[in-house]
């Protein structure tokens, strides 16, 4: 069985990340960069499928500038056989990563696609919807569990309320929740095996897929600075407050 | 030049990141509050040291070690030193003198050692020879096929875990320059040798749980076969651990002065006096302007001479300058923190108080500040015949 997971750059989530001064977009300038960790999630649980013997090949693949190669390569030493980087300076949006994800599902025909249900700067939660969509694979999101068995995949599902278990034919599209794993750290031994790991790169022309940004971010602000609270005498001046001032009951 | 890292080093930094954050700074204040590491915990750091193989990560490759050049040993030596040696000392990093291992020894010695079966401890210094370590009275005498060892070694870090020692002993003399100098040579001594009795030293400020110990030889012999190098040639086998293990001393400060940095900069961000943060005060921002000046120039010379020994273009004296200075700046960090943060800077509730305890030992060991400024001003005027 074949995986195919998908690893995006972002700003590592120790950061503390700042609109940048004319707000256009937050500055990222010289602040360490990291694998999604829901994407991290998701390497994870495909390289604990080969352990299982379930999978035979993993590949890891990134979307991004050229750097991306270095999330490739660390999915590479926690225990990716093969990476792809598609390299495009563009804003890449969920939409065009999920068609050139289809490019690549077409080319690699993989059984399980693993992505992660979402990136930590946009937090879209969108392209492994999308990619069920232009593929027309089943999907289970928000996984907090996965099991393969019999040519099908089941996924217990993180949704409102509770867990919900779907049973998904393969090929199939699953998408990590926070609970599903925890990932293991890079050895030393894999680290440096990871170096001669083989990883091709395409442009999104290769792939045949128009990567120009659909959405325009028109400003970007920090979050309003939370005032200094205040203390109420009862329940009742609570209860007038919230309705009456915060306008929130 | 280039003061990137490779992609390689910012993953294995990543990890060993990861590695000190969840399996060693949990147990910080227990071992620290008791001045003890259980077996347990010692067994579960190593194990995980070795599955993530960075068990022995400053050996050679060839001998199952990580292969990495010092200046990626510096890196990985950075971020363990955020917490203390009580714990660290489980991810072994077994004496380069051990390369020096030949025939049998290789297999009864330097491969355990490696593998984290074995472990392994160094004894040089005597009561009567610290900084003059060329003053060792320890003797051993050959008798047979044996070596007769007599004498006593102190401040012997971990001994009392460890399986065998490293011992440098007198085994003869030789006349240089008009003057009688003594020959020294390297044993390796099982532990359990009779004759050798190990006894815990006296309870030390820096680094509690990790102890110093006393060996006392009482006619303990040891057979030829386990003679370290060559007979005589002690300081040859020496030398290359003690001034490698100079830079990793200071890339060692360089972590704890970063570790005391970033909760300095986070704590004078958020404790407030006279109704505003206390960082808004010149007083303590320029405070902090200077000990992160000071982390910053430690750590480029110490990544810098740690590629010189990559090159192999180091003298002792660049060694000299990058333990003094990083030591140096280490003490003066922590002292600050601990002012910067008032009387919780001296509280057993936060790391500072041990991170300023734990600094002392650096000016201290592998060479005091003074025997480093000897040695970098001895480069300076020999070449005038000063
Ligand atoms: C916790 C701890 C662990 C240790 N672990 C080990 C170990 O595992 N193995 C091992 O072999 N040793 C170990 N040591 C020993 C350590 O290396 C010595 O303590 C160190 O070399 C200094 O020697 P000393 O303590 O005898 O001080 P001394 O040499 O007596 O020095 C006292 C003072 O005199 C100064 N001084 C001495 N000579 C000169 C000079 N020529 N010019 C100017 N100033 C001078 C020194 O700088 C110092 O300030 C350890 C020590 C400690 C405290």
């Amino acid at each position: 069985m074949k995986i195919l997971v998908a690893v995006k750059r972002v700003v590592d989530y120790n950061v503390k990340v700042r609109p940048k001064s004319d707000g256009t977009d937050v500055d990222i300038a010289n602040v360490k960069m990291s694998i999604n960790p829901f994407c991290e999630i998701a390497v994870e649980e495909a390289v604990r499928l080969k352990e299982k013997g379930v999978a035979t090949e993993i590949i890891a693949i990134s979307m991004g500038p050229k750097q991306a190669q270095e999330q490739v390569r660390t999915a590479l030493a926690l225990g990716a056989d093969r990476g792809i980087l598609v390299e495009s300076d563009e804003d890449l949006q969920p939409l065009a990563i999920a068609k050139m994800l289809k490019a690549i599902v077409e080319k690699e025909s993989p059984d399980l696609v693993i992505l992660g249900k979402q990136a930590i700067d946009g937090d879209n939660n969108q392209t492994g919807q999308m990619l069920g969509a232009l593929t027309s694979m089943p999907q289970g999101t928000f996984a907090s569990e996965v099991n393969v068995a019999d040519g099908r995949v089941s996924v217990t599902r993180e949704i409102d309320g509770g867990l919900q278990t779907v049973n998904l034919s393969l090929p199939a599209i699953v998408t990590t929740d926070l609970r599903l794993n925890e990932p293991r750290y890079a050895s030393l031994p894999n680290i440096m095996k990871a170096k001669r790991k083989p990883m091709d790169t395409f442009t999104p022309e290769d792939l045949g897929v128009d990567a120009t940004p659909r959405v325009k971010t028109l400003s970007v602000e920090p979050p309003a600075e939370r005032k200094a609270g205040i203390k109420v005498a009862d329940v009742a001046e609570l209860v007038d407050k919230l309705k009456n001032e915060a306008k929130v009951i | 030049m280039n003061f990137s890292l490779s992609n390689e080093q910012e993953m294995l930094v990543d990890t060993v990141k990861a590695f000190v954050e969840k399996e060693l700074i949990p147990y910080e204040a227990e071992v620290d509050a008791a001045d003890a590491v259980s077996p347990e915990l010692a067994a579960q750091i190593r194990n995980k040291a070795i599955e993530l193989g960075l068990y022995a990560f400053n050996m050679p490759e060839s001998v199952g070690g990580g292969g990495l050049d010092y200046f990626t040993q510096s890196l990985i030596e950075r971020e363990l030193a955020k917490v203390g040696w009580a714990l660290h000392v489980f991810v072994a990093r077994p004496s380069k003198i051990l390369m020096a291992c030949k025939g049998d020894q290789i297999e009864e010695y330097l491969l355990p050692t490696i593998r984290g079966e074995k472990i392994d401890c160094f004894a040089l210094t005597e009561p009567d020879a610290g900084s003059d370590a060329a003053g060792i009275r320890t003797k051993a005498v050959l008798d047979g096929d044996d070596y007769v060892i007599n004498g006593s070694k102190h401040f012997i870090s971990h001994a009392g875990h460890a399986d065998y020692s490293i011992v440098f002993a007198v085994t003869g003399s030789e006349e240089k320059n008009g003057r009688s100098r003594n020959q020294v040579t390297a044993f390796l001594v099982d532990n359990d040798s009779e004759g050798l009795v190990i006894r815990r030293g006296p309870k030390c400020v820096s680094n509690r749980g990790y102890h110093t110990y006393e060996l006392f030889f009482d006619n303990c012999r040891v057979p030829a076969s386990k003679v370290l190098g060559e007979v005589g040639k002690g300081w040859a086998v020496a030398n290359d651990w003690l001034v490698a293990g100079r830079v990793m001393v200071a890339a060692n400060c360089v972590g704890q002065a970063q570790r005391a940095m970033n909760l300095s900069v986070e704590w004078c961000a958020n404790r407030k006096q006279f109704g505003q943060a206390i960082g808004k005060n010149q007083g303590v921002s320029f405070k902090l302007a200077n000990m992160a000046t000071q982390i910053q120039a430690a750590d480029i010379l110490t990544l810098q001479t740690a590629w010189k020994m990559d090159q192999g273009t180091m003298s002792d004296g660049d060694a000299g300058m990058a333990k003094l200075f990083a030591s140096e700046a280490l003490a003066q960090v922590s002292d600050d923190s601990v002012q910067l943060f008032g009387g919780m800077g001296l509280m057993d509730e936060l790391p500072i108080e041990r991170i300023w305890r734990n600094a002392r030992i650096e000016r201290i060991w592998e060479g005091t500040s003074e025997i480093q400024q000897h040695i970098i001003s001895r480069e300076l005027l020999r070449p005038f015949g000063c």
